[in-house]
């Protein structure tokens, strides 16, 4: 692909702990053009340390190594904390699963939006606020204004969300990593969310990593998909031929779910088999 | 690798056994687990080093004390400096310093372990009732231990003494009534914070009675942070009793005991220095050891830095 | 058939929010129902309204033709148990699987204990071997099957499920559920189940009850629901939500 935007070569997080060092990543490769990406996997799996590893939020006592962690053809790894924190928000952006978490309690959200594009950007206060606004609404947010002066315990979980996803697209990054976006909202707004995203992604061509538990969600809305487990990639395959799926980790994890119309008693279980994590 | 080793090798991976096989192994397990949180901590075991020597020097007083703590020889022994004879010195009334610091050991252990005994368990058990219970018998008895917290502590056990009447066991009494109400605060911020916990949920949906429940499921998860608090204060429940000795209300002579020392030795603290000091080192040593110990135990024992 | 639980007109409110407002089911003997909605529709609360966790401020529930007052007694708890969302939170922290299994035994004054607690880790499928394990020894799905062994030791009749495999891995998901249909079949049990997944409610549950904001929208039978003859837009609605993302 000659449209690179992220490459990651044999990507490796360990942990110390008690017991020793624990790899929760464990060589991990894949790369990304304007396009989404899916990286799915169960809890432990390593997808979400993968998505922080990029983003440079891995906790200070883990180590992160890689061949190649590539932004851009920039060398993530070797560049200064200070470009990191630059690059951080401005041409990366990432979305947590639970907007009550990552917004900051104490502040309005339009002043935290505003204070987000003017960290990044020279912009004057009414510029800054107008794009704001203009963000809120992008994100369907029929009353921007009201919101702009709220808090973010005043809002419901999908308003955080959108109001979370419009702070990290007002700096119109290149790169968006989302990390569970939707798993804390119900089920109808979660599409709401997920349509969202997927305008803004399509309509400013951004690289778009969604690492989610649901393979069927991931599946739908993403055009490849990253399977890992116990660390690594088992599987890396185009969205619309996951029916094809060769690993069977890939295979046990779609079939174990229950679907309408589709009985099965009792469920197919998935065997786990040590070589998958060898 | 001998024999030996691989005793000690096996006996370790028993313990550390992720699927014990009986209700000893798991208890064990658990508690050889929070020992090597413990020891893992320098000071910790520098505190319970200085523990264990203060229960050694009481269990073994009569042994280790050359001379009486009570007689002392008041025709050649009055004041004398430390020496080869008398290791701290001898008070203005002959009586050997080392010998009243050794018997002392015991009078502070007393004090120390009749007031954990009694306050204690009356805080823990006011404060879970209070956290379980909630509406009125909750702010009734929050209103009590906020009375009881109003007052400084010193000042309450001087009142309280006052009116039993001085005496080492009058101060006991005092001072467990005046240390009880942090302990009651402690247990019921633990009680609230479980209360409404799915477990405790799962509990009562198996029909327990609320006695049950805060028995034999809530007190469990508050006493770890109790045992720690005790254990801190025990250096303030020392420092009380010797103050209340110190006023001359605690422990009355000629009871060796180590504030009441430093109070008769206030009057030659200029020229014989040594009368006073001792029991004060004593008092110093014995609180940092309480203080390390404590430390350590909230490493070992926090029942929120992890599960382990 | 006879009812096995009725519930009539139930109101649950906490400080002056209305929860539940005037909700009416009646789950038959051996059924499996379920209970689907939103977050705040109200789901969960009827389940701890007839545990006597939650306030009922008016409306009646019977359980196996007793009318319940304000207060549940020893029997109630005999013929009905529950199994909570989130299997990290139900199990106490300092007691071992034994421990945990032993106490509604006690508090019952159930003599044959050690069969009972052998035969329970066995019938969910954890054995001997995790008998003395504390909570924090045990993956989420183990934890799960000690929360279903604690509800079954009693032998009730009724089991509440509120969300028990939402906390769950997928596969974990499955397991579970094969368990939970297992012992189902095995004892003739009552299930009453919450979820906020259509899909799990329809392979798990005979009949089932949209709710939203704490009213009820609509009942169906599976095979409606599965056949897409609902008539209301907001069972549609979800329904459409949980076949996936759809590009427009």
């Amino acid at each position: 692909m000659s449209d690179t935007l992220l490459e990651v070569d044999d990507l490796r997080v360990t942990f110390p702990t008690r017991t020793g060092l624990v790899q929760a990543v464990r060589g991990v490769s894949f790369s990304l053009g304007r396009e989404r990406l899916g990286i799915v996997g169960e809890s432990g799996s390593g997808k979400s340390q993968t998505g922080r590893a990029i983003m440079g939020l891995t906790p200070p006592q883990a180590e992160v190594s890689a061949t190649k962690l590539a932004f851009d053809g920039m060398d993530l790894l070797s560049i200064s904390p200070r470009e990191r924190r630059a690059l951080r928000g401005n041409r990366i952006a990432m979305i947590l699963q639970d907007p009550k978490y990552s917004l900051d309690p104490v502040m309005t959200i339009g002043r935290q939006i505003v204070e987000t594009l003017r960290t990044h950007e020279k912009v004057g206060k009414t510029e800054a606020r107008e794009r704001a606004l203009a963000m809120l609404q992008a994100v369907q947010i029929r009353d921007p204004a009201r919101v702009f002066d709220l808090y973010p315990h005043e809002v419901s979980g999908g308003m955080g969300q959108r109001a979370m996803i419009a702070m990290m697209l007002v700096t119109g990054p290149e790169l968006m990593i989302a990390d569970e976006p939707t798993s804390a909202l119900d089920v109808t707004v979660q599409l709401d969310v997920l349509n969202i995203l997927d305008k803004l992604v399509a309509e400013r061509g951004m690289g778009l990593i969604f690492i989610s538990h649901d393979l069927r969600l991931v599946s739908s809305f993403c055009d490849r998909v990253v399977v890992m487990y116990a660390g690594k990639v088992v599987e890396q395959i185009k969205a619309s031929e996951l029916r094809d799926a060769q690993h069977p980790y890939t295979r046990g994890l779609l079939n174990c779910m229950p679907r309408i119309g589709f009985e099965r008693h009792p469920l197919p279980v998935l065997d786990r088999k040590p070589e998958w994590a060898a | 690798m001998t024999a030996a080793d691989a005793g000690a090798l096996s006996r370790r991976a028993w313990l550390l056994s992720d699927r014990p096989a009986s209700r000893l192994q798991a208890r064990l397990g658990r508690a050889y687990v929070a020992w090597r949180r413990f020891s893992a901590n320098r000071l910790a075991l520098i505190g319970l080093l200085i523990i264990i020597a203060l229960l050694v020097v009481a269990a073994l007083a009569d042994v280790l004390a050359p001379y009486s703590p009570t007689v002392g020889d008041l025709k050649n022994a009055r004041l004398l400096p430390p020496g080869a004879a008398h290791w701290f010195g001898t008070d203005d009334l002959g009586r050997d310093i080392y010998s009243r610091i050794v018997y002392g050991s015991r009078w502070t252990l007393y004090v120390v372990i009749l007031v954990a005994i009694i306050a204690a368990p009356i805080g823990l058990l006011v404060g879970t009732i209070a956290g379980y219970a909630d509406g009125w018998t909750d702010t009734i008895l929050m209103r009590i231990t906020d009375i009881f917290l109003a007052f400084p502590k010193l000042v309450l056990a001087l009142a309280f003494v006052a009116a039993l009447g001085p005496g080492i066991e009058n101060a006991v009494l005092a001072i467990a009534i005046t240390s009880w109400p942090p302990y009651a605060r402690i247990a019921r911020a633990e009680t609230l914070t479980v209360r409404n916990s799915d477990y405790i949920k799962a509990v009562q949906l198996m029909g327990a009675s609320p006695f049950r429940i805060v028995l034999r499921h809530i007190m469990p998860l508050c006493i770890s942070s109790l045992i720690i608090r005790v254990t801190l204060d025990m250096a303030g429940i020392i420092l009380t009793a010797a103050g209340l000795g110190f006023l001359g209300l605690g422990a009355q002579p000629p009871l060796p005991e180590w504030g009441a020392m430093i109070a008769s030795g206030r009057r030659f603290i200029l020229d014989q220095w040594w009368v006073a000091a001792a029991p004060g080192a004593a008092i110093l040593i014995v609180s940092l050891g309480f203080n390390l110990l404590g430390d350590g135990l909230r490493d070992a024992l926090d029942p929120r830095s992890g599960d382990q | 058939m006879t009812a096995s639980i009725t519930v009539e007109g139930l109101e649950v409110v906490f400080d002056r929010f209305r929860a539940l407002k005037g909700v009416s089911l009646e789950v038959r003997e051996g059924e499996s129902y379920g209970l689907v909605g939103e977050s705040g529709s109200g789901k969960s609360t009827l389940l701890r309204a007839i545990t006597g966790l939650a306030p009922v401020s008016s409306g009646t529930i019977t359980v196996n033709g007793k009318t319940l007052g304000k207060t549940r007694d020893k029997a109630f708890y005999r013929e009905v148990q529950m199994v909570f969302q989130d299997p990290y939170g139900s199990l106490h922290p300092r007691q071992t699987v034994d421990r945990l299994l032993q106490e509604p035994l006690a508090i019952h004054g159930i003599a044959d204990g050690e069969k009972r607690i052998e035969r329970a880790l066995d019938e969910v499928g954890l054995g001997k071997g995790f008998r003395f394990r504390y909570a924090h020894q045990l993956s989420g799905g183990q934890r799960q099957r000690v929360a279903i062994a604690r509800a079954l030791i009693l032998e009730p009749s009724i089991l509440l499920l509120d969300e028990p495999t939402s906390a769950l891995d997928a596969s974990v998901q499955a397991e579970v559920l094969n368990l939970l249909e297992e012992v189902r079949r095995r004892r003739k049990l009552t299930f009453l189940m919450v979820s906020h997944d259509l899909a799990i409610i329809t392979h798990m549950c005979e009949r089932l009850m949209v709710m939203q904001n704490g009213e009820a929208v609509e009942t169906l039978t599976a095979s409606q629901l599965i056949g897409h003859r609902v008539s209301e837009d907001y069972t549609r609605n979800l329904l459409r939500a949980s076949e996936g993302f759809v590009r427009v």
